[in-house]
């Protein structure tokens, strides 16, 4: 299969996801949205370490899991935080940014 | 021969020492000791201009410079002195009248608390060696620098009495007009070194004598320098400001509103009469406006009750006479008339003073048979009015049938006429104070006539002051015009003739000094400077019946009652109602006031309100609403936020992609 393949289910998966995070109204999918954006990008570095015969991008995708699993501790926990203080998790109501 | 230069020089800074030592040793000014100190200074700058006067010869002139304003293409301005004839004279006229007035204020003001005499005489002293630096000038700039400091000891002097309503308006009226003058003064100063690149009257003078200087623009030039002396000599219409500024002290308006200050415009044009003659029509003008002044206010002085409004009055006439010399380009003429009006101007005003503080007040017809109680006074009064009348013998006859002389042979009729028909009224406005205060005693039927109805002259004396005149303590505190702090005599007995008696020697001297320079100058000073012209030999006679047929109507009206003033004052009703009303002068001022400046203010205020503050009203606005539009960008949901970022990036990848 061709680079490009590989490259195009990247961008879909990104464009899913945050398709998923503009249209989500329930926090936990926003997160999970951001989830798919990530996988996106780790599926480019695969690929391109793939192609480019280099492992750095393996390396490279190896620590963005690792980042990306703290960061969803660390969303969780805002979300529960945020449940716990609003008494809700609806992002429609999460507006004190309002002008 | 001495040098007039340094003499001349020592005349001018002995007052300004006199006016330093009193403005800074306070002690010495609040002591009785004030008075003295400036009139010995004044006494000897009185010493030393009569030395620079003797030293000086005929035709030669002496001059002592210093550069002021260095520029590179030489010195803008030069101070110093500029000895002649024509300022050694004028020098000697005001160092004596100043040591003079000076003298006789210390009898005057004697009542004053010392603080007051010591600012007076500060005043005086200042006054005196600001007008000594404007005769001395060497060109524009100094004169123009001491014609400010005259203006403002002026209103210093005027509003000594400051807390009198009455005569801190007067200062400050006195202050504004001629100030507006001094406005055309200044402008014609600048223009003129723009035109000519001096200021120095020599240079000037060989500039015109070559006949270098360009003569077009002049006449803004002249036209700008004579408002200014037209403000300072109170010629029409900027004369409104000299009968109120009697609300001063009798001393200053001897010297300076009489004698000296109010001169000054004259003795500019007698200095810089070349510079005029190069401008025909200007001087044409100057000498319309001089011939209507005098024939204005002569009629103004006819139907004035107060003593002192009657010799303001004259003085504007007479420097009417002045500047109609002027007008027919013989500046000799009016700078004789200038120099014996001077010294009998000061004599009639410190005469008038002398009888003011003897009957406190200033109204005529509370007096009345002033003679047979002061007859010093009465004598030497009538030398002043004998000789403004002009009555041969006298300074002012030939200085005045100079004048006429100077406008007839200068080919304007219609001015001469204005001149005789003033030459007229002026023996009648004279002899008419003369008669009713110091001859005809004071008849019953004047006292109720002056109660409000009736002659023209009880009119006058109504009009001027609403008190029954001539009876009883009324006029004590609130004499018109009289004294803040009146002195003992006045006050004590109300404004009664009975207890008049002459005054104390420092001011009864001062007064016959000048009465005898009354008429030594007539036949010392003005025949050594013949005139420069041959004026027709019936001249004089007509000058001289002119001025007795005055005399005699005043004599008919007043102390024969012959003729009843009355029935001529309604023979001349529009006349005499306008008179009394001042022309309406002070309410065309003011009207003109109204239009102008309230007019100017009220578009500038419009400007102000809708223009100015609507552009910044509008932008406020404008922020205010694109704000209160823009703050609902803000929702403050986080997937707006995202949403716009993805967009924004979308945006820069599709730019960065079509760009190139």
């Amino acid at each position: 299969m061709p680079l490009q393949a590989y490259l195009t289910l990247a961008a879909v998966l990104f464009a899913i996801g945050l398709f998923g995070v503009i249209t989500r109204r329930n926090t936990i999918g926003i997160l999970l949205g951001i989830e798919l954006m990530l996988n996106a990008v780790n599926v480019n570095l695969v690929a391109f370490a793939r192609f480019h015969a280099d492992a750095a991008g393996l390396v490279f995708t190896v620590f963005t899991i690792c980042v990306t699993v703290a960061e969803v501790a660390l969303g969780l926990a805002l979300v529960i935080l945020i449940f716990r203080v609003r008494g809700t998790a609806v992002a429609d109501h999460l507006d004190l940014l309002r002008g | 021969m001495t040098d007039p230069g340094p003499l001349a020089l020592l005349a001018w800074l002995l007052p300004a020492a006199a006016f330093l030592l009193l403005g800074v040793a306070v002690p010495l000014r609040r002591s009785a000791a004030a008075g003295w100190t400036s009139v010995l200074l004044a006494g000897a700058a009185l010493w030393a201009a009569f030395a620079a006067w003797r030293a000086g010869t005929p035709g030669e002139h002496a001059r002592i410079l210093w550069e002021w304003l260095p520029m590179a293409s030489g010195p803008l301005a030069t101070v110093g002195v500029l000895v002649d004839a024509d300022s050694a004279l004028m020098l000697l006229l005001v160092a004596g009248v100043s040591f003079l007035v000076q003298l006789y204020s210390l009898g005057y003001l004697e009542g004053e608390p010392p603080g007051a005499r010591g600012r007076y005489f500060a005043y005086q002293s200042l006054f005196a060696f600001s007008m000594m630096g404007l005769v001395l000038a060497p060109g524009f700039v100094q004169l123009f620098v001491c014609w400010e400091l005259v203006g403002l000891c002026s209103y210093l002097l005027i509003g000594y009495w400051y807390q009198r309503p009455e005569a801190a308006r007067a200062a400050v009226k006195a202050f504004w007009i001629t100030k507006a003058g001094d406005v055309g003064l200044l402008v014609g100063i600048v223009l003129l070194w723009r035109h000519a690149g001096t200021l120095d009257y020599l240079e000037l003078l060989d500039l015109v004598d070559a006949g270098t200087l360009p003569l077009a623009g002049l006449e803004l030039i002249t036209v700008g320098i004579y408002l200014g002396a037209m403000g300072k000599s109170a010629q029409f219409p900027l004369h409104v400001w000299l009968p109120d500024a009697m609300e001063g002290p009798t001393p200053v308006s001897a010297l300076i509103h009489a004698a000296t200050m109010v001169t000054a415009g004259v003795y500019l044009f007698t200095r810089t009469i070349w510079l005029f003659a190069q401008t025909p029509e200007v001087l044409a003008a100057v000498g319309w406006i001089g011939a209507f002044t005098a024939l204005l206010a002569a009629t103004l002085a006819c139907v004035q009750a107060d003593i002192k409004r009657v010799l303001a009055y004259s003085t504007v006439s007479q420097l009417g006479y002045m500047m109609a010399a002027m007008g027919a380009g013989y500046a000799a003429a009016g700078f004789h008339h200038l120099l014996t009006h001077g010294v009998f101007k000061a004599l009639l005003f410190l005469a008038a003073g002398a009888v003011i503080h003897a009957v406190g007040t200033n109204d005529i017809f509370a007096m009345g048979g002033l003679a047979r109680r002061m007859p010093q006074t009465a004598i030497v009064f009538l030398v002043g009015t004998l000789s403004l009348a002009g009555l041969p013998f006298f300074g002012g006859f030939f200085s005045k049938e100079e004048i006429l002389g100077a406008v007839w042979v200068g080919g304007h009729p219609v001015p001469f006429l204005m001149l005789a028909v003033a030459a007229f009224l002026t023996a009648f406005y004279m002899f008419r104070v003369v008669f009713i205060a110091f001859f005809a005693g004071p008849a019953p039927g004047w006292a109720t006539a002056a109660a409000g109805h009736g002659s023209t002259v009880a009119r006058g004396a109504a009009a001027g002051h609403g008190s029954v005149a001539g009876h009883g303590p009324t006029a004590g505190p609130a004499a018109p015009g009289a004294h803040g702090a009146t002195p003992p005599g006045g006050a004590a007995h109300g404004p009664g003739t009975a207890h008049a008696h002459d005054a104390p020697w420092v001011m009864i001297v001062p007064l016959w000094i000048l009465a005898l320079l009354s008429v030594a100058i007539g036949v010392t000073v003005v025949p050594h400077r013949a005139p420069d012209f041959e004026a027709p030999a019936a001249l004089p006679w007509v000058a001289v019946l002119l001025s007795l047929g005055g005399v005699a109507l005043a004599w008919l009206a007043y102390q024969r009652r012959a003729v009843d003033p009355d029935r001529l004052g309604r023979a001349l009703g529009a006349v005499r109602d306008a008179a009394l009303e001042r022309f309406w002068l002070d309410e065309a001022f003011t009207a003109v006031y109204r239009l102008a400046v309230l007019g100017v203010a009220r578009i500038v205020g419009w400007i102000d309100r809708y223009l100015v503050d609507g552009v910044v009203n509008v932008l406020s606005a404008w922020t205010l609403t694109s704000g209160d539009r823009l703050r609902r960008l803000q929702t403050g949901l986080p997937q707006d936020y995202v949403y716009a970022v993805a967009l924004g990036a979308i945006l820069l990848i599709a730019w960065s992609q079509w760009a190139r």
